[in-house]
């Protein structure tokens, strides 16, 4: 056989690979609003950029008629690629081929490429749009689940792992995206559940639509499985591009630096912040007004919104912001904020992005509802996650800092390396209104107009306590700051700390309250 | 999908703070504390049978029913010593989650 013989086949093999499971198939793909495997990886990548690798891969399962099926590929594709010029390891699963069914070949294919992932210390993304697993290849299909739920265990922390989730991705299968560092879904089109309704419907006698139970808008706003939220794929692929551009490709190295862009001068604090501290804001704003040019990529936005965070840039330098938000349940922490909170700030230190913390909180949020679902343990992994970071950790009291939310934010106490205090943070045990009825309770009952007593302890106790000083009398406030200043602060901040190095103690790992 | 929402209330350590809520906080069901003298279903399914009638005096640990679901048959024991007033439970009947199944005096 001469060599153009050979590519002749070459040629004839690779298009019915990239056929993938037929026009039908991907008419119906289509007809979802969904786009084929290997155009998503088109559309998300650089252009040109994609290295396609095992191509030819099919599965070995003789059982139940399955030695006459042939599946190109065996449902995922595979391979390397650029975006925005930043390597990374993909693959995507196919749903045009027996549904995306997951099989042995199908899940070595994966695991092959997450291992190239490590070995090449660059981020792992997934696309998942798959029935679920390839019941003809029974154990088999389960023990591929296993092994890639081990890997992004392994991966995790090393290398960023990115989930999209552009189909149905159910059962046990699920585990995958939740290991992983961020998960991206699309309106009407990602689907995630552990039980589908039908079970529901059997067991529970409980009526729920797909969408209902485990569409994109639950997982981003109920759930908090997922961290982004697009109506379409394009617009997620958008979403992905800017991702990559803020984070490293792998433990041992920074993210990129930009050219760094002042804030937009439409943004203004003194505008911002209200006078009186029971007023809301958006905090996003204040933001806007410190960062680089007024950029702020938020992660989670539509669950636990008393929270926010994100990544900014300070003078071209990714750090990580975890910020209250007195817009939303006055920016009090809770059972989900925690939890929101807590990994990013994990995430932020395994990748050498620094913290930038802004406080403006009341406490926590009251409620039997909150005490029986473990705030508690919850609360406690926002502690345990900034005591455990050894990233440059800058925070800012913006306004209200109150009893356990102060210590839980960052404090001097957990590690802060610089804290700074504007004129109108309010560093105490606890709001003036409640402090005076628990301090003053026997004066305020006594007095012939209690109203008035109050009114006149809740002054003093707010003239003398509901101030910076005091704090900073004790050293726990480095400076007190104008808002004008910040941006400088944090830039010099930064900028000290390039080199920072601080170690914790040898262990194992540590038991966190998951 | 980020829709404006209105402006509340929220108090915190006797301070009112003026703010938004979210879907879920909204969606929060009141507390509402279990009578000790009602026997709930914990889990939706059907009577399979029935082994206390009114007026009868069990112990704790006394079956008092079962509970086939998820196709499991769940023994239903006494939580407490007492004399049944009502059985509301029918044998062969679906019960949903929460529904009262047997009364204590």
């Amino acid at each position: 056989m001469n060599l153009r013989t050979r590519l002749a086949e070459l040629f004839k093999r690779k298009e019915t690979a990239v056929q993938g499971g037929g026009p039908k198939a991907i008419e119906k793909q289509h007809a979802q609003g969904k786009l084929t495997a290997r155009a998503r990886i088109t559309a998300l990548l650089d252009p040109q950029s994609f290295h396609e690798c095992d191509m030819f891969v099919e599965h070995k399962c003789e059982d139940f008629g399955m030695d006459k099926k042939h599946f190109p590929g065996d449902g995922v594709v595979t391979g390397t690629g650029k975006i925005q010029g930043h390597p990374v390891c993909i693959y995507a699963q196919d749903f045009t081929v027996a549904g995306g069914s997951l099989g042995l070949m199908h899940a070595r294919k994966i695991t092959k490429i997450m291992d190239q992932a490590m070995k090449l210390g660059v981020p792992l993304i997934g696309i998942n749009d798959s029935g679920g697993a390839r019941i003809q290849e029974g154990v088999n299909s389960l023990a591929g689940y296993g092994e890639i739920f081990f890997r992004n265990t392994l991966a995790s922390g090393v290398i960023p792992q990115i989930s999209v989730v552009l189909g149905p991705c159910a059962g046990g299968a699920v585990y995958s995206p939740a290991l992983t560092d961020f998960v991206f879904v699309v309106d009407k089109i990602s689907k995630m559940f552990i039980t589908g309704p039908e079970v529901i419907k059997t067991v529970l006698g409980e009526e729920i639509s797909m969408e209902e139970l485990g569409g994109a808008r639950v997982q981003v706003e109920i759930s908090g499985n997922a961290h982004f939220y697009a109506a379409s794929e394009q617009e997620c692929f958008e979403q992905i591009n800017r991702l990559v551009t803020f984070i490293p490709w792998n433990n041992k190295k920074k993210a990129d630096p930009y050219p760094a862009a002042p804030p937009k001068s439409e943004y203004s604090l003194e505008r911002i912040i209200p006078a009186e501290p029971t007023q809301p804001y958006d905090v996003r704003n204040v933001i806007r007004a410190i960062f680089d040019a007024s950029d702020f990529f938020e992660v989670q936005e539509h669950w636990a919104a008393n929270i926010v965070v994100g990544f900014a840039r300070l003078k071209g330098e990714t750090v990580g912001l975890v910020a209250n938000q007195p817009l939303v349940l006055a920016g009090v922490l809770d059972v989900d904020s925690s939890d929101k909170a807590a990994r990013f700030i994990r995430f932020c230190d395994a990748f050498n992005i620094p913290l930038v913390t802004l406080v403006d909180l009341p406490g926590y949020l009251p409620g039997v509802d909150q005490e029986h679902a473990g705030v508690i343990r919850h609360g406690a992994k926002i502690l345990y996650a900034y005591s455990e970071a050894t990233v440059p950790k800058i925070t800012v009291i913006l306004r209200k800092a109150y009893g356990g939310g102060y210590i839980a934010m960052c404090s001097r106490h957990l590690g802060a390396d610089f804290l700074f205090a504007w004129p109108t943070a309010e560093i105490a045990v606890m709001g003036p209104e409640g402090a005076a009825n628990i301090i003053f309770r026997a004066e305020i009952a006594e007095a012939a107009d209690p109203a008035a007593m109050r009114r006149q302890k809740v002054a003093e106790y707010t003239e003398k306590f509901a101030n910076p000083f005091i704090a900073a009398a004790n050293g726990h406030v480095d400076a007190v700051i104008s808002p004008q200043e910040t941006r400088g602060f944090l830039i010099h901040a930064l900028e000290i700390s390039a080199h920072k190095s601080e170690s914790r103690p040898a262990k194992k790992h540590g038991v966190p309250p998951f | 999908m980020a829709e404006r929402k209105n402006l509340t209330s929220l108090v915190v350590d006797d301070t009112v703070y003026v703010t938004t809520t979210t879907t879920k906080f909204e969606r929060r069901k009141p507390y509402v504390p279990g009578d000790p003298r009602h026997v709930i279903a914990f889990i939706p399914g059907v009577i399979q049978k029935i082994h206390v009638a009114p007026g009868q005096a069990v112990r704790w640990g006394d079956g008092l029913l079962v509970l086939e679901a998820m196709k499991m048959k769940n023994d239903i024991t006494s939580p407490r010593h007492g004399v049944i007033k009502a059985v509301h439970a029918v044998v062969g009947a679906m019960v949903a989650k929460g529904q009262l199944l047997i009364e204590f005096e």
